[in-house]
């Protein structure tokens, strides 16, 4: 079923449009042409973020944070295999799913930890990662709670992950 | 951000002195360099995307989706000229239906366009942030792929609970904020 969903809109949309008398070709163009500008303006602003990604891992201060931290986590109930999942998951996409890996292989897909972790990364984006995105259009200096709303629910969701994977 | 940036950095830095002083540069480097490719496959992505959301807009079809999703979008983020409503809408829309690649450039049109120029994050661009972060998506398709290829028993047993919890996750976001909005014109009526 989801496999057609992405086709059949694409196509109703060219179709929809070419009933409406819409130049479909150039409109794409014109669309297609915003691109390289558009990542242009965010390159520098991604380097950055990945930069600190890259540290925090290697110099193993993210296990240990994750290390500290797990009591804490354990007493909400997240399980201490998935904390560092869970702080790393608000800076990297594709951090968190190279850990995502690790945990599949490790614990096994279909264990409660496998099924925890893969809940975990599907049901929230990268808090930090989407706000340095949005951000590197404006010029804003004070944020003041957008990005601790941001974590908290991100937080509370993980929670919510974690007893769901349990009943579901 | 700036202060979470920098500490991470320092600490991390100092860390690896200890431990091997050797990969410092190396590694940002390598950062650097894997940015790049990240954002050469995010240009095809959004080419494509901005194309088809173009054609989108020529053909008046987003207008049509933004009369749907108004009525949200005005209890949330307040009241908004046309275009960045119509901007929103199909943002959270590209959200949902799983086309991250799609959502950010129209999250990034619609900051541009909320920007008053202040320096100060107004209302509606903060609810924007945070329901971009906690976007919820209907079919965590890279998940579930990734399950597949890890020989999953049941790769998409995941579907019900992520959905669950990535509402849920959305709602606590916009629930927080707005007793942070309520909080902060207190505050400044006092």
């Amino acid at each position: 079923m989801s496999i057609y969903l992405l086709p059949v809109l694409i196509l109703f949309t060219f179709v929809y449009a070419k009933m409406k008398k819409v130049n479909v070709y150039s409109s794409f163009i014109g669309g297609a042409k915003q691109s390289i500008p558009l990542v242009v303006s965010i390159f520098p602003y991604l380097v950055t973020i990945m930069i600190m990604v890259q540290f925090i891992r290697i110099s193993g201060l993210a296990s240990l944070i994750a290390h500290f931290i797990s009591p804490a986590f354990n007493l909400i109930g997240i399980p201490s295999e998935l904390c560092e999942l869970v702080l790393l998951k608000p800076f990297s996409g594709n951090g968190s799913l190279a850990i995502l890996n690790d945990i599949f292989s490790t614990y096994g897909v279909d264990s409660y930890i496998g099924r925890c972790a893969s809940v975990i990364v599907g049901s929230c984006d990268t808090v930090f990662y989407v706000t340095t995105l949005y951000l590197s259009q404006v010029k804003v200096k004070r944020l003041f709670y957008a990005v601790p709303c941001a974590l908290i629910a991100t937080l509370a969701g993980t929670v919510i992950s974690c007893l769901l994977c349990r009943f579901m | 951000m700036n202060k979470i940036w920098f500490w991470l950095i320092v600490v991390s830095i100092c860390i690896l002195l200890y431990i091997n002083p050797e990969i410092v540069l190396p590694s940002m480097l390598e950062a650097s360099e894997s940015t790049l490719k990240l954002c050469l496959s995010l240009c095809a992505i959004y080419s494509v995307w901005l194309g088809i959301l173009q054609v989108m807009e020529d053909s008046g079809m987003n207008k049509k989706l933004s009369k749907f999703l108004t009525p949200v979008t005005r209890k949330i983020f307040g009241n908004l000229d046309e275009e960045t409503n119509e901007l929103i809408c199909m943002n959270i829309s590209c959200n949902i239906l799983g086309m991250g690649g799609a959502a950010t450039p129209l999250g990034m049109r619609a900051m541009k366009r909320l920007d008053d120029g202040s320096g100060d994050a107004n209302r509606p661009m903060m609810m924007l942030i945070i329901f971009a972060s906690t976007s919820m998506q209907i079919l965590p398709t890279t998940v579930i792929g990734l399950r597949i290829t890890a020989g999953s028993a049941s790769a998409s047993s995941i579907i019900l609970p992520t959905i669950i919890s990535a509402i849920l996750t959305t709602v606590v976001g916009i629930a927080l904020a707005l007793l942070c909005e309520k909080y902060r014109k207190k505050r400044a009526k006092k």
